[in-house]
C-alpha cells in the first residue's frame, strides 16, 4: 500500500493537469468559433471565382491554359501536405499524415516522383523523417490563414506544374465536418477538371482587357490559390475543434484518475486508522 | 422594375473576408489600363485592376464609398459588378521574390533536418533513461 502522502501529491498534480488541459480547451473552443467563421469569410470569393473562371474557359475554347489540359502520362506528382503547426490535437495529424504515406507508397510503387510542399510544422518534420524531395513549406501560419504566407510556397508548386516538373498536383488536408468530425481527403488541384469548374450559368461574350490569355491566366492562378486558401482555412477550423475535443476528453480523464486516486487514498487512510485503534486496544489488553 | 434598371449590385470580396456588398448607382474601379466609370447595364467586362481605391456612389446617400484594393479582376455584369480583390500587393517580381524565399527556407530546413534528427534521438535516450529512472524507483519502494 502506497504512503498516503505520495498520493495526495499524486492527486494534486493531475489536479493541476485537470487545469491546464481544461484552460487549453476553453481556449480552442473560442478559436474554433473564429476558425469557422473565417472558413465560411472565404466562401463568397471561392464562389464567384470559380464562376469567373468557369465563364472564361468556357468561351475562350481556343485558348487551353496548361492548369486545364490533363496531361497523357503521370510520372511525377507534386502534393501540398496541410497539417498543424502545433500538437495536441488528436488524432488529427497521424490521420492526414497516414493517408499521405500510404498515398505517396502506392505511387512510388507504380514508379511515379514525389515532390512535397508542406504548409505546418507537423507535416514538416513527417515529410523530412520520411527523406521526401521538399519542394518548399511554410510554418508558423498562426491563428489566422494569411494568403500572403501562402503565395511562395503556392508559386513555386504552381510553377512546377507549369515546367513540367510534375503532372498533377494534389492536396491533402483535413476537412471540417462538423465540431465532433473531420475528415482527412485527397483533392486534385491540378490539372483542374472540367467538372469541377462546372458549367456557366447563361454564357455571354465578355469584352477582356487587356486580353483573354492574360485576364485567364491570372484568374485561374488566383482561382488555384483561393482552393488551397479554404484547404488551410478549413484545416484551422478543424484543428481548434479536434483540440476541444481532445482536451475535454484530457479533463474528463483527469476527473476520472482524481476520483479513483481519493478512493485509494480514503482506504489506505482508514486502514491506518484502524491499524492504530487495534494496536492501542491490543497494547491495553496486554497491560 | 424602374429602379432595378438604375441601381446594380457591387460585390468586393477577397479570399480572406468580403469586403463590401451592396447596391449603387455608379461605381469608379481602378482598371490596368485607367480608370473605369460603371453604370449599371454596362457590357460584360472582364479585367485586370491595379491597387488603388473603388469609389462606389450609394443610391439615396450623399457621400461615396471607399474600398482599398490590392489589384485583383473586375467582372462586370449588366446588374452585376464583381471585384476579385487580392488581399495583397501582388506582382510579378513580388511573386518571383516570394518564391526565391520559400525555396530557401526549404533548403534551410533540409539543413536543419540533421540537427532536428540529432535533437529527436538524443530525447529519445533521454525518455528512455527516465523511465529506467522511474522503474528503479517503483522496485525500491516495493522491496
Amino acid at each position: 500500500m502506497p504512503g498516503s502522502k505520495e498520493i495526495r501529491t499524486k492527486i494534486k498534480s493531475v489536479q493541476n493537469t485537470r487545469k491546464i488541459t481544461k484552460a487549453m480547451e476553453m481556449v480552442a473552443a473560442s478559436k474554433m468559433r473564429k476558425a469557422q467563421d473565417r472558413m465560411r469569410m472565404a466562401r463568397p470569393y471561392a464562389e464567384k471565382i470559380r464562376n469567373v473562371a468557369s465563364h472564361i474557359s468556357h468561351a475562350n475554347p481556343e485558348y487551353r491554359h496548361p492548369f486545364l489540359v490533363a496531361r497523357d502520362s503521370v510520372k511525377r506528382v507534386g502534393i501540398i501536405v496541410i497539417t498543424t503547426d502545433k500538437g495536441l490535437c488528436g488524432g488529427l495529424n497521424t490521420n492526414i499524415l497516414r493517408m499521405a504515406l500510404n498515398q505517396i507508397k502506392a505511387w512510388e510503387a507504380e514508379g511515379e516522383e514525389i515532390e512535397v510542399c508542406t504548409i505546418g510544422n507537423k507535416g514538416l518534420g513527417f515529410m523530412q523523417r520520411l527523406g521526401a524531395k521538399i519542394e518548399s513549406q511554410v510554418t508558423g501560419l498562426g491563428d489566422q490563414p494569411q494568403m500572403e504566407k501562402l503565395i511562395g510556397a503556392v508559386k513555386v508548386m504552381l510553377d512546377g506544374y507549369t515546367t513540367d516538373r510534375f503532372d498533377r498536383l494534389m492536396i491533402f488536408y483535413t476537412k471540417f465536418i462538423n465540431t465532433m468530425k473531420q475528415e482527412p481527403v485527397m483533392e486534385q488541384l491540378l490539372p483542374l477538371s472540367g467538372d469541377a469548374l462546372g458549367a456557366p450559368e447563361g454564357s455571354w461574350d465578355y469584352i477582356y482587357e487587356p486580353d483573354a490569355k492574360l485576364v485567364l491566366d491570372q484568374v485561374l492562378t488566383r482561382y488555384v490559390e483561393s482552393l488551397i486558401y479554404q484547404a488551410v482555412a478549413e484545416n484551422m477550423a478543424s484543428e481548434q475543434s479536434a483540440r476541444m475535443v481532445a482536451m475535454k476528453a484530457a479533463s474528463d480523464n483527469a476527473g476520472n484518475v482524481i476520483d479513483e486516486l481519493t478512493l485509494i487514498y480514503n482506504k489506505s487512510r482508514q486502514a491506518s486508522i484502524t491499524k492504530e485503534l487495534s494496536e492501542i486496544v491490543g497494547g491495553a489488553a496486554a497491560v | 422594375m424602374a429602379e432595378a434598371v438604375h441601381t446594380l449590385h457591387v460585390d468586393v470580396v477577397s479570399a480572406e473576408e468580403q469586403i463590401y456588398s451592396g447596391e449603387a448607382e455608379f461605381v469608379v474601379l481602378p482598371g490596368e489600363a485607367g480608370e473605369l466609370g460603371i453604370y449599371p447595364r454596362h457590357t460584360p467586362l472582364i479585367t485586370r485592376i491595379k491597387p488603388g481605391a473603388v469609389r462606389i456612389k450609394v443610391p439615396n446617400q450623399a457621400e461615396e464609398e471607399f474600398v482599398f484594393v490590392a489589384g485583383g479582376v473586375l467582372e462586370v455584369q449588366p446588374k452585376v459588378v464583381t471585384v476579385l480583390a487580392d488581399t495583397a500587393i501582388r506582382g510579378k517580381d513580388l511573386d518571383e521574390a516570394k518564391a526565391v524565399e520559400a525555396l530557401k527556407q526549404a533548403e534551410e530546413a533540409k539543413k536543419n533536418a540533421q540537427g532536428k534528427q540529432e535533437v529527436a534521438v538524443v530525447e529519445a535516450e533521454l525518455a528512455m533513461l527516465a523511465a529506467q529512472i522511474a522503474a528503479a524507483r517503483k522496485l525500491r519502494g516495493r522491496r
